[in-house]
Order: structure tokens, then sequence, then C-alpha cells
């Protein structure tokens, strides 16, 4: 066993330090730039950010300071054709995730066939009875999904992590973007990038094509927020102000005449389509966790009749489950037909013995995640830990397996960052952005890169240090 | 003739919660811009007069604001140093200019999605700038640059809402907002100051201590625009009709008072309805509209400002509780 890093791929340079195809305009602009001007730009645009309010709120901090997520002026690039196929693989998986839901919410065919042990439902924190035999309007679940994917080689992208609950950071997807057009704006007269600054329009859109029955042609939707206080407070307020929607907090709701309303200048006015950024748990405190205030009582039951649309639907989270990611390749076949596109990351699943075994042999090697973790909290790193951490994870681990899935410590690839001294690589993940109506799948083109700002590391997670580049996908 | 809403103007109202953030924004920006002035005449008497004086001077601004009773809790004695630093920035001040900054921010963030980029970023560029400003104590040699920066700021702010937000129902509650805090400013201004330079009627229409009541113009930068009208004739009676009655004059109550008018007439249009905040103007209107400033000071100006300051209070009830600020 090797305890050396393993050979990475690097996303702009080739072994040989020739630049690859997807950096190569970007190679020659760079070329002609004084590094001066550029570490200049590097202090604007963290000014940029701090002006336009583009913070987040860390949980666990005392201050409860607002913080700046690390900006990378150095875009993650990939090319059309590279694209055109991961988009393939990420419309493949989300048609899934959707049959998959609700299926598991009507007649379960896929545990009836055998290809999903019941357990996982059972032990699934996630799983809403609640939902059974329910359609949500437009039979969608997953109105927007977030598909975490790494890369190890030329065409290596897995799928990482699937988020169909809330998945965040679009809106960073959105400013880094007008960061990096008001910063070289010349860059983008000569490198042709496919634009994301539709988002918004395609997710008002999107949510809109799923109002429930009745709701006329220009629906209501709102962007429901924990407030100002939560950690992603920044992004509801941005894209609702994006979409033109109305943002608003569990006080401003009130259930009656069988309607979600809104308290407004003018009397209360009903809502068809709730875009929530709050979790299942506290959505109806009538109906889930009755100490919440952050959630409208009675949601539910105006849910369960027709009378709105919530997104991500209520229960979505049991695909969450890191379990269940495990079974993702059979999932994907058993409700499309067709092998997989996009790879999973191979997963020992420490509920089973033999599996169990061998990740307590290698912890020193692996990533032990929690089931339901998520955010890079909980999870061990084998190779980064020290001995005393690991032992304190293993006794965790054996007091309780099933809690735990581990993988390999992945080489993923690296994309250069700007440092003091210069480029220098750091490892990346993607997170496209998905929206599912009736009319579609829309994947906007590349999607939101986070970068560990460490040396060597491999945790991405804002909430743990990580940054994020501007993605660019080549209009080639 | 109507210069705001079109006719489809009721099909979508804003939420109570974001009304009444959008109209505490204003006051606290108002409040923190108007205290601003205060100091700054303030600070401008102590370097003209005596030392007792000047103690009297600060002990009046905080009896102006409000914040004496705090003050008097935490400190023995009124030097400038420590009233400014106290107004401005003290933690144990609840209602200090910072304090003030920072929840027209933490409002601005709450109701983002109803103000305008322009007008969020000057708010928070406005709070930057005032919180590292304000990290330590202010030094003399530095107090008129920290007052002209907070003026600054809020002035910033208030252009951006002119140039840039729909005249819509936000912008009404918005200028509401700003035209109530600055009427209730002025009016405790010409109460505290008058009540203090005035001790009995027979003073009025005296020729007074010209540096006194240059201060009371200086508290709401009337200084040169009363100069210009005056022909610098400093006599209570025309101090107290400029800054009660003279409609040019953007700080006096009718002023105020007219701009309330304007923008409660708005949010009638809007809502195709008056209600009671529009009761409680009219009473205003009773007070301000085809009075002389003779009539005030028959009924007495202490007794007259009192009650303006309490109509106004209502109006600002009124709108809380007409439009849903609160559930």
């Amino acid at each position: 066993m090797s305890t050396a890093e393993p050979s990475r791929y690097d996303e702009m340079l080739a072994p040989d330090g020739s630049v690859r195809a997807a950096y190569r305009d970007y190679e020659q602009w760079l070329e002609r730039q004084d590094p001066a001007v550029l570490r200049r730009k590097g202090g604007e645009a963290e000014s940029f950010f701090r002006r336009t309010g583009i913070t987040f709120n860390v949980y666990g901090e005392a201050d409860a300071e607002e913080r700046l997520i690390p900006f990378d002026m150095v875009p993650r690039i990939i090319t059309g054709q590279e694209w055109r196929r991961l988009s393939r693989g990420i419309e493949q998986r989300v048609r899934a995730l959707n049959a998959f839901i609700h299926d598991l919410y009507h007649r379960q065919e896929i545990i009836r066939s055998g290809r999903l042990p019941v357990r996982l439902l059972r032990e699934n924190s996630a799983w809403l009875p609640q939902m059974v035999g329910f359609t949500p309007p437009g039979g969608v679940y997953t109105h927007i999904v977030g598909i975490d994917l790494v890369r190890t080689g030329p065409d290596q992208f897995m799928v990482l992590e699937d988020n169909a609950r809330t998945p965040s950071g679009v809106s960073y997807m959105l400013e880094n973007r007008e960061t990096m057009m008001s910063m070289f704006p010349e860059l983008f007269t000569q490198v042709k990038v496919r634009p994301v600054s539709g988002y918004p329009r395609s997710l008002a859109a999107s949510l809109a094509a799923c109002a429930p029955d009745g709701a006329g042609p220009k629906p209501t939707i709102a962007v429901l927020t924990p407030g100002i206080f939560n950690s992603a407070y920044f992004e509801h307020a941005f894209l609702a102000d994006q979409m033109g929607a109305e943002l608003v907090e569990g006080s401003d709701l009130r259930v009656f005449d069988g309607r979600v309303q809104m308290r407004t200048t003018d009397g209360f006015r009903p809502i068809d389509v709730l875009y929530r950024r709050v979790d299942d748990e506290y959505l109806d405190p009538l109906t889930f966790n009755p100490a919440s205030v952050l959630g409208v009582p009675g949601i539910m039951d105006v849910y369960r009749a027709g009378r709105i649309t919530i997104a991500n639907a209520p229960g979505t989270g049991v695909a969450d489950d890191k379990a269940i990611y495990s079974f993702m390749p059979e999932i994907v076949k058993f409700y499309t037909g067709e092998n997989p596109i996009l790879p999973n990351v191979k997963t020992w699943r420490c509920a089973d013995a033999d599996s169990l075994k061998y990740v307590l042999e290698n912890l020193s090697e692996l990533v032990v995640k929690e089931v339901h973790g998520s955010g890079g909290y909980g999870m061990l790193i084998g190779p980064t830990s020290s001995k005393k951490e690991i032992e304190a994870f293993r006794a965790k681990l054996v007091a309780r397996p099933e809690n735990y899935i581990a993988q390999p410590t992945l080489a993923l690839s690296t994309c250069p960052i700007f440092t003091a001294k210069g480029l220098a690589p750091r490892h990346v993940d993607l997170r496209p952005f998905v929206l599912v109506s009736p009319e579609g799948v829309d994947i906007t083109p590349g999607g939101l890169t986070r970068v560990a700002m460490k040396k060597g590391s491999l945790v991405v997670n804002s909430s743990q240090g990580g940054g994020t580049k501007d993605s660019w996908v080549l209009d080639d | 003739m109507t210069d705001g809403y079109t006719c489809g103007a009721m099909e979508k109202p804003m939420l109570g919660r974001v009304a009444g953030g959008i109209f505490w924004m204003y006051r606290y920006l108002e409040r923190a811009e108007n205290t601003a002035r205060l100091l700054a005449a303030g600070h401008r008497m102590t370097l003209t007069r005596g030392e007792d004086e000047a103690s009297q001077e600060w002990r009046s601004i905080l009896t102006t604001l409000g914040q004496l009773a705090d003050y008097d809790r935490h400190n023995d004695a009124y030097s400038g140093a420590q009233v400014c630093d106290f107004v401005l920035r003290s933690r144990n001040n609840p209602q200090s200019v910072l304090w003030m900054f920072e929840r027209a921010r933490a409002n601005a963030r709450a109701c983002r999605s109803a103000i305008t980029r322009e007008v969020w970023e000057a708010i928070n560029e406005g709070w930057m700038t005032l919180r590292d400003l304000l990290a330590r104590p202010v030094r003399v040699t530095n107090l008129d640059a920290v007052l002209a920066a907070i003026r600054r700021e809020s002035t910033l702010a208030r252009g951006a809402t002119h140039g840039s937000m729909l005249r819509n129902e936000t912008y009404s509650f918005a200028r509401a907002g700003t035209f109530l805090e600055r009427a209730d400013n002025t009016a405790r201004i010409l109460d505290v100051k008058y009540y203090l330079l005035l001790p009995s009627i027979a003073y009025v229409g005296t020729v007074l201590d010209t540096g006194q009541w240059d201060n009371v113009l200086r508290s709401v930068s009337a200084e040169r625009a009363y100069s210009w009208l005056n022909a610098g004739r400093m006599d209570a009676r025309s101090i107290a009709e400029f800054l009660i009655l003279d409609e040019r004059f953007p700080r006096s109550l009718m002023f105020c008072h007219l701009a309330m008018r304007e923008n409660l007439a708005a949010l009638a249009r809007f809502h195709r309805r008056e209600g009671l905040p529009h009761e409680a103007l009219a009473r205003a209107d009773a007070m301000l509209s085809n009075k002389r400033v003779d009539d005030i000071f028959e009924q007495g100006l202490h007794q007259f400002i009192l009650e303006f300051i309490g109509c106004n209070a209502a109006i600002g009830n009124a709108i809380s509780e007409e439009y849903r600020f609160v559930s």
C-alpha cells in the first residue's frame, strides 16, 4: 500500500507540460497579462463580493459573521464535446431519480423486483409516509437538482453525489460569471463561452410549468426562506429577485380557504408555487416538527389537495441518502432501461459485513461518509487523518455500521488557481444545476466548480474552506 | 394628475413584512443622518462657547435624541468626546448611529428583493464604511469627517432610491418612512432648543443671542437657507415660522407633511381606498394648514410641538396597522 498521492489528472496541463485543448485560448490570453495587474484584480473581486453582499453564514460560528467564499480567477473549462456527453448522462440520471422517487411513494416496483432492499426505505429518515400514494403536480419531485461530479481522467467523469433535496450554490454560478465578465471583458470576446445568465428565467418558467391545475397562465411563485440568518440567505434573496418572485418567510404565510396565502399590504394573496429552501422537517408544524416556526401550519393539507406546488417535493430527500446512492447504477438501469452514461464512484456499504470488514482494514486509504450527512460534515478522509482520528472514527463505524458508506480516496482532477507564487494546481469538483418540469429537463451549461484552496486538500465544501471558480462550457 | 401607478397596480401588492422593513429602513437612515447634523451643530457650538455652555449643549442633544437616560447610566459628565462616542458607536447605546446603520442594512437584506441592486449596494457600502470609521473612538480632529461620511452615506442611499426604484408601493413606504422620521426629528430639535432658549413667552420677538439661534438652524442644516430668505434677521418668531411652516425648506414640518400627504395619496391610489393613516394625516393637516405662526405661539409652542409629535407617531402606527406590517 502506498501513501503517496495518487497520480492526478490536471485539466489544464498534460503531463508533458502542453496545454490541453479546452484551455488553449485562455492560456494564450493569460500569457499576455501582466501578473501584477492580475494580482490587483484578485483584490477587486473580493471587494466586489463584499459590496454586493455575496456572503454566507457558517453554522456553529459564534459571531455569526458573514463570510465570503474564496473566489479564484482561473476559469474551469470544459469543451462543448465533453459537455454534450455529460449533459446526456445528467439528464438520464435525473429522469431516473424522478421515476425512482415516484415509484418509492407508489408501487415500489424496484423493491418488489428485489433490486433494492426494503431496509433502505425503512431506515431512511427522509422517507415521508405522508407522500405515499400522492403524485405532485406535473408528476415532478425533483424540480431543481444538483449533480456533483468529479473527474479522474480525460473521459472519466463520475457522479459523487446527487442533491435532489435542496441543492445550493447556483447564485455563485451566476455571480462568478458576472464577476469574471466585469473583470476581464476582453477575455470573453476572445473565448466563446456558453452563457449561464438564463438560469433564473428558466427556473421561473420551469416552476410555473409545474403549477397546480387552475393556477392560471401567470402562477404566483414565492421562495420560502428560513430568514436572514440562514447560511444560504443571500441565494434565496438573489433567486427571488432574479425571478421576480416573492421572498417569503414562514411568518408571512397562512393557510385558509384551502390555499397557502401570503400577507400583503392589501390582505392575503394565494401562492401557486412555493420554491422552499426550508427542510421537510420544518415545513409544516402540524405534520412534522411541531416546534418549527419556519414553516406554514397546514401546508401539507393544501399540498395533498393539489392546490399548491412545493419544490422540491417533500420526501424527495430519500434519494439523497448515500446508501441509496450506491444503488444508483441499478436504479438508472431499472427506470431507463439503459446503462448509466455517468458511472458512480465505487462505494462500500458498511451495512454489508464483507464491506465493513474491508473498510475497517483499509480506513487510512478510504473516505468514509455518513449515509445522511452533507456539507462535508461528519466524514473521515483516511489519507489526511491522524491515527487518533482514524481510531475515533473506527469506534463510531463499528457502533453503527449501517450509518456509513466508504469510497476510495479519488485522484480528483486539478485545475490551476492563482496564488502569490503564480498558478498552482488544486482539486476541483463540479455541480451542474438541472431543472425538471413536465416540459423537459433543462441543464445550464457549466455549473458551480468548487475548489479546495489548500494544497493537496480534497475537501471542496465551502463550509470547510473551499472556494469557487467560474465554470465555462466552450461554445465550440 | 397622478404621476405613478398604472391601472394594473393592484396586481402585486407587496408583503406586509417587507413594507414594514422598507419603512423602518428609511426611518433609520434618516435618523442617522439627522443625528449627524445635530452632533455637527453641537461640535461647532463647543468650539465657539465656554465649557459650561458646551456641556449644556451636549446634554440637550442627548435629550433631543431621547438618549439622556441611557447615557447617564454609563457616564457622569457631558464632554463632547464622551457624548459623541456614545451617540455614534457605543455598545451601551441601543440607538447609536452605527446600530441604526446596522439595522437599516439588516432590513435591506431582509427586503433585498424589494429594492434595487443600486440601493442595496449603497446601503451595504455605507454600512461597511461607517463600520470601519466607527471601529475605534472618533478623535475630535476626525469628527467632522466622520459626521460628513454619515450624511453622505445616507444621502447616497436616498439618491439611489430616487434614481433607481420603481414608483410603486415600495417607493411610497420608503418615502413615508423618510418624512415621518424627518418631521419627528425637526420637531424634537425645535422643542428642546426653544424650550431651553425661551424660558418665557416674553422673549418671543426680542432680538436674541444670535449664536444660540444660529445653532438651532445648523442642527437642521438651515442656516444658509434661512439667512438667504431673511437677510440675517434672527428672532424666535421667524425661525419658528421657517422651521414649521415654510414649505420650501425640505426639513420643515410643513414640507414633510406635504410629502407625507403625497405618498399616502399614492398608497391610496394603489390600494384604491384610504384608511387609518389618511385619517391620522387629516389631524396633522388641521394643525398645519392655513396656520400662521402667531396662532402657534398663542397656543404655546411647546404644546403645539407635543401635539404634532403625537399626531406624527399616530400616522406611523396607522400605516403599520393598515398595511399589515406585522401579523
